[in-house]
């Protein structure tokens, strides 16, 4: 008798605690659409009437849509770098067998252990020691680095599920090496590659300590500006470009999925 | 080997190198890069103020991945004992904080609380506070932002350990008689403790590094490690404190980090072992 009372007990508890963290995952997200809709000045909730007014004024602030062009620049060029260069060495780290690939795949990994805040100071203070001015290059440098250890990560377990025994029959029935690699190993690490672009891409969009170094007076990324506004006001325009960040994160999501299964690999990770 | 050439020169340049000049950099005694010695770390340790902005950042990163740890199980277990539809719609909303940017995120907790806030406004009409209560620029309010922000860190891992969690172990418990409260404490929590612990690393770091949450949400009057280098490097231009303060707070999170995987691993081969 007491037993059972206590597995109703554990029931109700571990029954209301997921209610609660559904809630409470979904809530935040939930809110900020709803609150970029309304018709009010403040963010004052519930809103007290409904509008598009504060999506046309986001349109209208060039202070708003400058450093979101520039931030999706800057991802671009971060994205398409790490994932060149990651892809590449993912690609050869698989195949060694050298104990110095270990350490260089853990060398690789290391920015995500580094507190990203340490990492954009030492940058500055190279680039300042060296003489280079910060630009919107330096940036992406930095950015770079931080986006690598997905690639890494992500492209080696496609690599690592790739059966070698494939590569040795298009290379033995006298397909070229470049040949074999565009037509077979290619198509078969495509969904590592597609989702750690789309992670990497969301790393370096969403990057603060890193672009709070490095980023110059000219090269004012979106996060940044954000934080700056909300640092001062609590601006409703703000909501707005959240509702465009959440829409669009979802739609890419959408299209990775359908070309790279992405929430598997992020699942696993 | 040669493709990992050219990834292994970028390291070298952009990541190694400014590593061993931040050292270099921490360990000159004035801003003007005057006379080498250890003289930023006697002033940081001997700092009352310094130490307990590091206290406060560890005591913060730990604070979070304990109630993120107590949000995760729930929703592991209840996620194991579904169906398809309840697992997609629970992986839907992991995923979902998870994939919004952290400015975003950290932004709705300040609609969520504050003074006009949904928490306050709730609160008020159902006549349970009397005024609104200052939840926007407080501690708790900055560790409830950040376990929202930082629980699909800790909900992954758990519901991954959760999920390779021999399903004849819990239904042999079951048939020896435990109830399932029982089984939850003897059988289930041991044997999914790495994915707990995984998901503790994961979360603690990231809190105790969240620097725009804790700006935002924990306001200007919370000093903590990443706010305090950034002001120490771009607002003071101290480069060799904040080389410094950089060093000590990567080697404090780093080396917690290392101290709980190497203990976890100990414990696991001790329960394989048992």
């Amino acid at each position: 008798m007491q037993r059972s009372l206590i597995d109703r007990a554990y029931s109700t508890i571990i029954g209301a605690i997921t209610a609660f963290g559904m809630l409470l995952l979904l809530a935040p997200t939930l809110v900020v659409l709803i609150i970029s809709f309304t018709g009010g000045i403040t963010l004052k909730f519930p809103p007290p009437s409904w509008s598009l007014r504060w999506y046309v004024e986001l349109l209208q602030s060039q202070e708003i849509v400058a450093p979101a062009l520039t931030s999706l620049k800057v991802a671009a060029a971060a994205t398409i770098l790490s994932a060149v260069l990651g892809g590449a060495a993912a690609l050869g780290l698989a195949r060694s067998r050298l104990k110095i690939a270990r350490v260089l795949d853990a060398l690789f990994m290391s920015p995500m252990v580094l507190p990203a805040m340490a990492f954009g100071l030492s940058l500055l203070l190279v680039f300042n020691l060296l003489g280079i001015r910060l630009s919107a290059a330096t940036l992406v440098l930095g950015h770079t680095i931080i986006s690598v250890p997905f690639v890494i990560r992500m492209v080696g377990a496609s690599v690592q599920q790739l059966n070698p025994v494939l590569i040795t029959c298009s290379l033995s029935l006298g397909a070229s090496r470049w040949y074999t690699f565009r037509r077979i190993t290619l198509p078969l690490i495509r969904r590592g590659i597609v989702a750690s672009c789309f992670v990497a891409f969301l790393t370096s969009f969403d990057n603060v300590p890193v672009s709070l170094f490095l980023a110059d007076a000219r090269t004012e990324v979106l996060p940044i500006k954000l934080w700056a506004i909300l640092e001062g006001s609590l601006d409703v325009r703000v909501a707005a470009v959240s509702g465009v960040i959440v829409l669009l994160t979802l739609a890419g999501l959408v299209c990775a999925e359908i070309f790279g299964g992405v929430s598997r690999q992020i699942g696993s990770r | 080997m040669l493709p990992v050439i050219p990834l292994a020169a970028l390291f070298l340049a952009a990541f190694v190198l400014p590593l061993i000049a931040l050292v270099a950099i921490s360990l000159f005694r004035t801003p003007q890069f005057a006379e080498l010695s250890p003289a930023q770390y006697l002033r940081f340790f001997s700092d009352p103020f310094s130490i307990k902005v590091l206290t406060d950042t560890i005591w913060l990163g730990t604070e979070v991945a304990l109630a993120t740890l107590i949000l995760a199980y729930p929703l592991a277990l209840v996620y194991a004992a579904s169906g398809q539809v309840m697992r997609t719609l629970i992986t839907f909303l992991i995923m979902l904080p998870l994939l919004t940017s952290t400015v975003v995120r950290t932004f709705a907790w300040i609609v969520l609380l504050g003074r006009d806030g949904i928490i306050n406004t709730a609160m008020l009409s159902l006549g349970l506070w009397q005024a609104p209560a200052r939840l926007l620029y407080t501690w708790e309010g900055m560790v409830l932002a950040l376990t929202q922000i930082q629980l699909p860190l800790m909900a992954l891992p758990v519901i991954n350990s959760l999920l390779r969690l021999d399903g004849n172990l819990t239904r042999a418990a079951e048939g020896l008689g435990a109830g399932r409260a029982r089984i939850f404490v003897t059988v289930i929590l041991p044997l999914t403790l790495p994915g707990a612990i995984a998901g503790w690393l994961l979360v603690f770091a990231a809190a105790a590094t969240a620097f725009i949450t804790q700006t935002l949400v924990g306001g200007g009057r919370i000093i903590l490690m990443p706010s305090y280098i950034y002001q120490q490097a771009v607002g003071v231009q101290d480069w060799p404190f904040s080389a410094a303060l950089s060093l000590i707070f990567t080697l404090a999170v780093t080396g917690i980090v290392f101290a709980i995987g190497a203990l976890s691993r100990r414990c696991v081969r001790g329960v394989d072992a048992a």
